[in-house]
């Protein structure tokens, strides 16, 4: 190694698998919530999306002829797959977690180099292919499990997953794509809301809970320095303002800031997928521009897109503005102030 | 005076490092034993190698100038002690590129014998240039590290007036403890060090400025201020922040003024030395004694007792670090310097040079391969030039080296802040001294080529002149020529000569021109039959490429 040669010649206690971990271990807490409310399906959409990662990724450095086990066990692969995972609707097929493990590891990161080098996130990547080709698939979500309830049994739950049961009668819309037919077919927000009962106490039910806990991951990572303020704090900052704004113009067309913020993959985008520094803004004052643009093209989508959710192709459009943002904010150096 | 209501400033991150100083600071400085032989490089500093004016075979004492050099950033070099010059031949030395340079060597006599000094008895009755004279020909340089000739850094030019003089003993680099050792030791020489600098810059006020980890220290050059009776130099209390020992940091914190980004620290008024390049000055001007020892931290964790020695120029490594005693059994590695920003030594026969503050001897660490940068950023949170060091790498990775310019890659100070929080364990400063280096070579090449080009240009100027010149030379030869024909002189037998000379000349001419009339028609047929026969020629050797 190089440092050997050259100062410095010690090293803080930070590494790159140390990191990514950090991003893993984060997830917890709301990998357990949605678990409690959606049961087996994120388990085994997990475990499929980090065997097929993995495997997608080892195939790749194979081939590449690149040292499979230190790029393997960098972590940056597991945290593609656990995000992904966590984007997909439970108890999904495994195809589907395939394709999009595909996409997101293949298209989106090895093929531009790997690590470091992918101009977008791929988990995103990953994502957004599956919404495109299998929108079905894509917004049919496991209803959350109310109080006393059964919910599907493990035995059940793979069989759906492997394709010998249907899953059709136990799925309904998510709360934002529940809002936005509801409001097309020319409902009001509060009326929407108070037809369907998938919405809880702000945002709709079990989902809050598991925004919740995805905050305190995300509150967690910022006091561990695994991310910065800057994205995050802007994004759901942005997002926050505008939706007041048009809150307070016409409260039965648009939802509350509230519900914005966590009815869907806001919180998720904003501390887990917006902060991923590779395809992000580098310079402090670009990161929160990028946040800013990922909360504004957020809520365009969400509110006059076709998609119900627009976190995805926010951060992704972001990613595309990245570099000039970048070059565009570079700070002024010590001594060039004056 | 002191530091405690004193408002002072922050700059762009940095680092709380551990800064292992307790292991060599608790104990007084020692004396190395004279070595029987030194080996005195004659590059211990910045600019200009110095010159052996001495032969082998000379006899030399101790103090007496062994090299010296006109230059103006260069430093004379003085004999540690009385004995014989033994050898003058280029050898290696500490340096990173593990360099050779002329190298004396000398061997001690045993008898340590002065040559004569020359005290100057009151400095304040003595003029800065005289000051400045003695400082650089007692070889005084920078002694924190950088080498820089001090004299050069006490002379401001008419056109800065000197606001701030700065004493640095903010010794920021962990282990480092010899300008802890020598505040705590020599506190009335660093003082009287620090009056002559002033007196010498005409600076309006002087501060020491020590980091808030070295409490003795301060406390001892408080002491001796009080028992000097005078009050003129701040002691100043710094917060403990890995790099506030660099420059431009030191000043920041002290001033809150950013010295200009490619500027010098005079720009702003403020001239900074380091605490033991001004007690080595106070020597040089007090007592006459040249720039022949210094004191030095042998320390790390291969070091049985790490301390603080005394020791003379040009003294092998290997005697400290025998002196301080040396683990035994591991494999280690040598570095001159602190752990952030000195260099690695292949050797440790090599000598002590100027600039040598610190010997760190620790166990070989393993290699940690390096991993993708994924930009997370860090690097540009602890940067305390404020640099994008990601930006940085990516474009010296990249050898794009004038975007690497448009990313400040000049100022950045190497003290290896950005390296130490990587999580990819990438070794970024040495991507930046790389790139630095190639714009260097760029910069003598294209140098190189201006000289090139303007010579070329004054040799055609040259030319032209030189043949204006015949030209005007012919004209005038005419038109005295002509003078003289108008003036219709007797000798019409001359005139008759000359022009029976002229009529050959003609005749030779004409019967010259008409051979060069005939080529002309010549040349655009074999023209002609050279494009015809080249068609011909280019398909047969290009079907032999392909074949």
């Amino acid at each position: 190694m190089k440092s050997l040669i050259s100062s410095p010649y010690t090293h803080g206690d930070s590494s790159l698998q140390q990191v990514m971990l950090q991003v893993v271990f984060a997830l917890i807490p709301a990998i357990g919530i949605h678990f409690w409310f959606f049961g087996w399906g994120i388990i085994t959409n997990i475990l499929l999306a980090t065997l097929f990662c993995l495997g997608f990724e080892a195939i790749v450095m194979w081939l590449r002829r690149r040292p499979i086990q230190t790029t393997l066990f960098d972590g940056s692969a597991l945290v593609t797959a656990v995000l992904l995972a966590i984007t997909i609707p439970p108890l999904s097929p495994w195809w589907l977690i395939l394709v999009g493990s595909l996409a997101a590891i293949v298209f989106a990161k090895q093929i531009y180099g790997g690590l470091g080098f992918n101009p977008f996130n791929p988990a995103m990547i990953g994502f957004v292919v599956l919404l495109i080709s299998f929108p079905k698939e894509m917004t049919q979500w496991v209803a959350p499990i109310a109080n006393g309830e059964q919910g599907i049994g493990l035995m059940q739950s793979l069989q759906i997953v492997f394709g010998s049961t249907g899953l059709d009668a136990l799925t309904g819309a998510t709360p934002l794509d529940a809002l936005k037919t509801g409001i097309r077919m020319g409902g009001e927000v509060s009326g929407v809301m108070a037809a369907t009962p998938i919405y809880g106490q702000f945002a709709g039910f079990g989902w809050e809970s598991v925004n919740l806990a995805i905050l305190a991951g995300g509150l967690w990572m910022l006091w561990r320095k695994t991310i910065r303020w800057h994205v995050p704090v802007a994004m759901l900052g942005s997002l926050a303002a505008i939706s007041t704004l048009f809150y307070l113009i016409d409260p039965s067309r648009y939802a509350d800031p509230i519900f914005h913020l966590l009815g869907g993959g806001a919180i998720l985008g904003a501390f887990f997928i917006a902060t991923d520094p590779v395809s992000g803004a580098t310079s402090t004052k670009g990161r929160i521009i990028f946040g800013i643009g990922i909360g504004l093209f957020t809520y365009i989508i969400r509110s006059w897109g076709g998609y119900p959710d627009g976190v995805a192709f926010g951060i992704l459009l972001m990613n595309m503005a990245a570099p000039m943002i970048d070059y565009y904010t570079q700070p002024k150096v010590f001594g060039q102030k004056g | 005076m002191n530091s405690v209501n004193r408002k002072l400033w922050k700059y762009n991150g940095g680092l709380h490092l551990e800064d292992h100083k307790t292991c060599s600071n608790q104990m007084e400085s020692r004396e190395l034993p004279m070595p029987k032989r030194l080996t005195i490089p004659m590059q211990q500093h910045i600019g200009e190698a110095a010159h052996p004016i001495v032969k082998v075979g000379d006899k030399v004492l101790k103090g007496e100038m062994i090299a010296e050099s006109s230059a103006r950033v260069s430093a004379p070099i003085h004999a540690p002690t009385s004995g014989t010059i033994v050898e003058i031949a280029p050898m290696p030395m500490p340096h990173p590129a593990a360099l050779d340079a002329v190298t004396i060597i000398l061997e001690s006599d045993g008898l340590d014998q002065w040559c004569e000094l020359h005290p100057i008895e009151n400095y304040r009755h003595v003029s800065s240039d005289e000051l400045r004279d003695r400082i650089r020909d007692a070889g005084i340089v920078g002694l924190g590290g950088a080498g820089f000739p001090s004299y050069i850094k006490l002379d401001p030019g008419q056109h800065f007036a000197i606001e701030t003089l700065i004493l640095n003993g903010a010794e920021c680099e962990p282990y480092i403890t010899c300008d802890d050792r020598l505040m705590r030791e020599r506190p009335e020489a660093i003082l009287d060090g620090a009056r002559i600098m002033r007196h010498a810059l005409h600076a309006k006020r002087c501060i020491i400025a020590i980091e808030d980890n070295k409490p003795e220290a301060f406390a001892a050059l408080e002491r001796a201020q009080s028992q000097s009776g005078q009050a003129d130099i701040e002691l100043v209390l710094v917060p403990t922040l890995y790099p506030t020992g660099g420059e431009r940091q030191l000043i920041k914190v002290l001033t809150g003024k950013e010295v200009p980004s490619q500027g010098r620290t005079l720009d702003i008024g403020i001239i900074s030395h380091n605490v033991t390049t001004a007690a080595t000055i106070a020597d040089a001007v007090i007592d006459g004694i040249p720039l022949i020892n210094r004191m030095i931290t042998v320390t790390g964790e291969s070091i049985t007792t790490p301390q603080n020695i005394r020791a003379p120029i040009g003294a092998p490594i290997e005697a400290l670090l025998d002196f301080a005693g040396r683990e035994n059994g591991v494999e280690t590695q040598l570095v001159m310097g602190g752990p952030m920003m000195g260099i690695s030594l292949n050797s440790a026969s090599l000598p002590v040079i100027k600039t040598s503050n610190c010997f760190m001897l620790q166990p070989k660490q393993p290699t940690v391969p390096e991993s993708p940068c994924i930009r997370c950023g860090e690097c540009a949170v602890v940067c305390p030039a404020e640099l994008l060091p990601q930006q940085l790498y990516w474009h010296s990775r990249a050898r794009e080296f004038e975007k690497v310019q448009d990313y400040n890659l000049f100022d950045c100070i190497e003290c290896g802040c950005c390296s130490y929080v990587c999580p990819s364990n990438i070794p970024l400063v040495h991507y930046y001294r790389f790139a630095k280096t190639e714009v260097w070579a760029q910069e003598r090449e294209k140098e190189a080529a201006n000289i090139a080009r303007m010579r070329h240009e004054h040799r055609q100027a040259r030319q032209e002149k030189a043949e204006l010149e015949k030209q005007e030379r012919m004209r005038k030869k005419k038109a005295a020529l002509k003078d003289k024909e108008k003036g219709g002189t007797d000798d019409a037998a001359k005139k008759a000569a000359i022009k029976a000379a002229m009529d050959r000349a003609k005749a030779k001419r004409e019967a010259n021109q008409n051979p060069e009339a005939a080529a002309p028609t010549d040349v655009p047929s074999q023209e002609a039959a050279a494009t015809e026969t080249q068609p011909a020629t280019i398909p047969e050797s290009t079907s032999k490429s392909e074949s």
